[in-house]
């Protein structure tokens, strides 16, 4: 098997960089100032983050996205709690979004948001437990497979966790969910390869030192210091405090709002700097049998609340990226075990179903709507169900080769077989990750040096810059910045009067950027 | 008890250094565990092993050690509380007393050597009375001598007080202030010397006492790593294999007291003559046992037994959760499941909340309705051989069970 280079060179030469610029405020820039994102982006760059939000439930897909073109047998099957069409937001005119998603609506405006159609599997389970298992493992629907898919996808990179982790590439932990267990996803072959945060008011005991009540008795005594050396143990406590103590300013998250606390933690764990590739947040409450609609509004209800959750929190969750300058390093996506019934029943809600319509949202997703509008029975049946159009694990596999960019062979045996690949991601932002610390662009000589250097950096044509930045973020100055044939050049920087210290060569070529860490002496 | 006694006549099996004698040592502390400590402390004084470990073999009326008539009255009898009041020159003349015995690696015995033994009178000081042991010059005079000196020292009000506090903290709770000292600590005592030194009656009117299951008091331990591992085979009644395929016994038995030393709690090698710090070294007694390094390997060992076990000559030690399900009246009712878990398996009890929310997202996988879990389990009892639905309730009782090993709570015994 091959290991990508990419991850274990994942900390350059200018892993310096946070910790020399730990001492500014990162709130001191505006976060999008281009030398913010020009700071922050070659040692967060390196990485890309998967999200994984899982609806628990079985969330009904029709009234999620509700299917316009086929609006007659949609009513049809479901007169007591249809959304009336008028009150859909407008996707592409197939379908249409529920009135309580406004915020994934503005997301699918600026193309940050994939809607997938009818995403399912054969043979379906309406087990919740099976269902979930099923979706958490990426098995048939008739095999027992024991460990989860993004498990064997980090098994992959880090075969030996957790014996000799974490060190000094790998500091941080491979995978985060936030919850009492970690769930089959991240269970690798032999070891769960995740560790979990089992609420939120335990991480910010956790990054606050704060314990919970102990009983005022000898063994309250004993289990304070049991709970003590445990917090001090957490492997990887620490570095988590750390990355969360990093980021002081968070864009207003909706309150009461389960996911969006937990949402809140993650992005604050990812603009802190933890190199963690995969976190997963669950929140629940899918299950809705019976009254999912007020009878009065079926735009109001249970299910409405829950989606507007869904919605406010997903968009908290990406402008809090976009502020942190990190969106490009994250996509994300929604899953539920499965949808619900085409036909409602009588007592106002839905019965579990199969295939069903997910999200997959962030900076770098092709937005739009994939595949067609499910077709609906003209006069649905209670035994009536959605066909599948995308098997759940070309989803997968699609994020894991254009997103996590495993090579094709790892592929095929992280996901037991091949899958189709979707347009869900650009693709080019895996080639960006490994260019990027695959390959030096830029390097300097002498190194250190004490009044000139000679940087020499690559290009592969078009408008290139290359600028010299300070520990405070200033450019000092650009050497260079106009239209390149591609090839290797060099610049000399000459230092002058500059105080000795660390200063930064910032190659930019189009897309591409890279960051070389220079100390000029005395 | 034998390991009770281990850690009170603490030996080191590499200073011994001769696995007969090992072995006999070992037999006489399992031998007498609930016997009489007078008869223990008697054949302890002359067992082989001891007299390597404290050098008791080399304390001769020319050369006298004082080492073995040290530790007598320090750690094995009187200890050091405020009224033990003992001197060094009771050091000396014990050691006077105990002068002339061998042992032999042929036999694995012990024998007395009176041409090493020291006649002269010992004197001692008026903690004990100011007792003359008059010196004896037969053959005899070894087992005369020691058993007036041990006599004398049980005679003391020290003794039955020094053992009870011992059994106290192994027992219960290692912070014995005055209530504790006069409630507790001294009506146990009375019972010992009432009772000529057996340790049964003690032991029994501890173990039966209010106190012993009060509230205030209870989980107060922290789990020695012998606790905790042999703890977790008997909690979980891990099957070991039938007496004659002892090969694979012992390699198991091996691979666990592996685990044991490397939560610093080495069977047979105590640190030193004192036993383990956990149950002398105040402040932190029991807390020893917990830091930086032992706690994560506590936890890795709770997650080995349940999430792989270990296998050897293809037998495999593993915590079953079903049959451990199984053993409660209600195994199907996931409030009842999740209330009687929690209190088999940790001394302090979870919050409400606590137990709702790791119902919610470990056996209804998120759900709200019990009756889900009940399914789940109701399917897999009627069908057991159909594995997707025996994986969907193994799971999940896996997971139940390592998140309740995982709680610090489960640490406390």
């Amino acid at each position: 098997m091959q290991r990508r280079t990419f991850l274990r060179n994942a900390m350059p030469a200018s892993v310096l960089l946070p910790s020399l610029v730990g001492g500014f405020s990162f709130k001191a820039f505006s976060a999008d100032s281009p030398i913010m994102q020009s700071l922050n982006l070659p040692v967060t760059e390196t990485d890309h983050v998967f999200v994984i939000i899982q609806l628990s439930g079985g969330n009904d897909g029709l009234n999620m996205v509700i299917p316009i073109e086929n609006f007659s047998s949609y009513v049809n099957a479901r007169s007591n709690i249809y959304i009336p069409e008028a009150k859909t937001l407008a996707l592409n005119g197939k379908v249409g979004l529920h009135p309580a998603m406004t915020g994934l609506h503005d997301m699918y405006d600026k193309g940050n948001l994939k809607v997938v159609n009818s995403v399912g599997y054969p043979q379906p389970s309406y087990s919740h437990f099976r269902a979930t298992d099923i979706w958490m493992s990426a098995s048939d629907s008739a095999a027992v497979v024991n460990s989860g898919w993004a498990g064997r996808y980090l098994n992959y990179e880090y075969p030996n966790y957790p014996n000799g982790y974490p060190n000094a590439t790998k500091k941080d932990p491979l995978a985060i969910q936030i919850g009492s267990v970690t769930s089959l996803t991240l269970q690798g072959p032999a070891v769960s390869m995740g560790m979990s945060i089992s609420n939120t008011s335990n991480f910010y005991n956790l990054i606050n030192g704060v314990q919970d009540a102990a009983p005022d008795t000898p063994a309250g005594k004993e289990l304070s210091f049991i709970r003590t050396i445990s917090q001090q143990t957490q492997q990887y406590a620490t570095i988590i405090k750390d990355a969360a103590s990093k980021v002081t300013t968070q864009v207003t998250y909706p309150t009461n709002n389960s996911l969006a606390d937990q949402l809140k933690i993650v992005s604050r764990l990812i603009s802190g700097g933890l190199q963690t590739r995969v976190y997963m947040v669950n929140y629940g409450g899918f299950d809705t049998h019976s009254n999912q609609v007020n009878s009065n509004d079926t735009t109001t209800g249970g299910h409405a609340n829950l989606l507007k959750n869904v919605s406010d929190a997903i968009k908290a969750f990406q402008d809090d990226l976009n502020f942190q300058g990190a969106a490009d390093r994250v996509v994300g996506m929604t899953f539920s075990e499965f949808g619900r019934r085409i036909k409602s029943n009588g007592s106002g809600g839905t019965d579990h179903g199969s295939a069903a319509p997910l999200f997959v949202f962030g900076k770098n997703v092709i937005g739009g709507v994939l595949g067609d509008t499910p077709i609906i029975p003209a006069n649905a049946t209670v035994n009536d169900n959605l066909p599948f159009q995308y098997d759940f694990r070309s989803i997968y596999s699609t994020i894991m080769s254009n997103w996590l960019c495993v090579n094709e062979l790892d592929l095929q045996q992280i996901m037991l077989k091949n899958f189709q690949m979707l347009p869900l991601v650009n693709s080019v932002g895996c080639k960006k990750a490994v260019n990027l610390s695959g390959e030096q662009l830029i390097s300097n000589y002498p190194n250190p040096f004490t009044s000139n250097t000679v940087i020499t950096f690559k290009t592969n044509g078009g408008h290139t810059l290359v600028q010299i930045i300070d520990t405070m973020g200033r450019v000092i100055s650009n050497l260079t910045d106009k239209d390149y044939a591609a090839g290797s050049f060099t610049v000399v920087f000459d230092s002058g009067s500059l105080p000795a210290g660390v200063y930064y060569a910032r190659l930019q070529n189009m897309a591409t950027q890279q960051v070389r860490a220079m100390i000029k002496v005395r | 008890m034998t390991l009770f006694w281990h850690n009170h006549f603490a030996t080191e099996t590499a200073d011994i250094n001769n696995s007969q004698f090992v072995y006999n040592h070992h037999n006489l502390l399992r031998t007498n565990a609930l016997g009489n400590f007078k008869t223990l402390t008697k054949a302890i004084t002359i067992d082989p092993g001891m007299l390597v470990y404290l050098n008791g073999a080399s304390n001769t009326a020319t050369a006298p050690d004082e080492n073995y008539g040290r530790e007598l009255q320090e750690l094995f009898c009187c200890g050091k509380g405020k009224d033990s009041l003992y001197t060094e020159a009771d050091v000396k003349a014990a050691a006077q007393v105990l002068t002339g015995w061998k042992y032999s690696t042929t036999t694995n015995t012990s024998s007395f050597d009176i041409t090493r033994h020291n006649k002269i009178d010992k004197q001692f000081s008026a903690f004990y009375n100011n007792t003359i042991i008059k010196g004896q010059s037969t053959v005899t005079a070894g087992d005369i001598e020691i058993d007036a000196m041990l006599n004398m020292i049980f005679a003391t009000q020290e003794v039955a007080k020094y053992i009870c506090r011992r059994i106290y903290r192994w027992f219960v709770y290692y912070d014995i202030d005055n209530t504790i000292e006069a409630n507790i600590i001294k009506p146990l005592a009375d019972i010992f010397r009432l009772n000529n030194y057996e340790i049964k009656p003690v032991l029994s009117a501890l173990l039966k006492s209010e106190h012993f299951y009060d509230s205030l008091i209870k989980g107060a331990q922290i789990k020695s790593p012998v606790d905790l591992v042999v703890g977790l085979c008997r909690e979980f009644e891990i099957a070991f294999q039938p007496t004659a395929d002892y090969a694979t016994n012992y390699g198991m038995y091996n691979y666990l007291v592996s685990w044991v030393s490397n939560m610093q709690q080495n069977m047979g090698d105590p640190p030193d003559v004192s036993g383990w710090k956990a149950y002398y070294q105040s402040p932190q007694f029991y807390e020893i046992w917990i830091n930086s390094d032992t706690l994560p390997k506590r936890n890795q060992f709770t997650d080995t037994m349940i999430v792989s076990g270990y296998t050897l000559n293809a037998k495999k030690i593993q915590i079953d959760g079903v049959a451990f399900a199984q053993s409660f009246a209600s195994p199907g009712d996931p409030n009842k499941l999740i209330d009687d878990v929690v209190k088999f398996l940790l001394r302090v009890d979870i919050s409400a909340a606590s137990k709702k929310q790791i119902k919610t997202d470990i056996l209804l996988g998120g759900q709200s309705t019990d009756s889900y879990w009940t399914d789940a389990w109701n399917l897999f009892i009627t069908t057991p051989t159909n594995t997707s639905n025996a994986t969907i309730v193994k799971n999940r009782l896996r997971d139940l069970i390592k998140y309740f090993m995982d709680l610090s709570e489960y640490q406390l015994a």
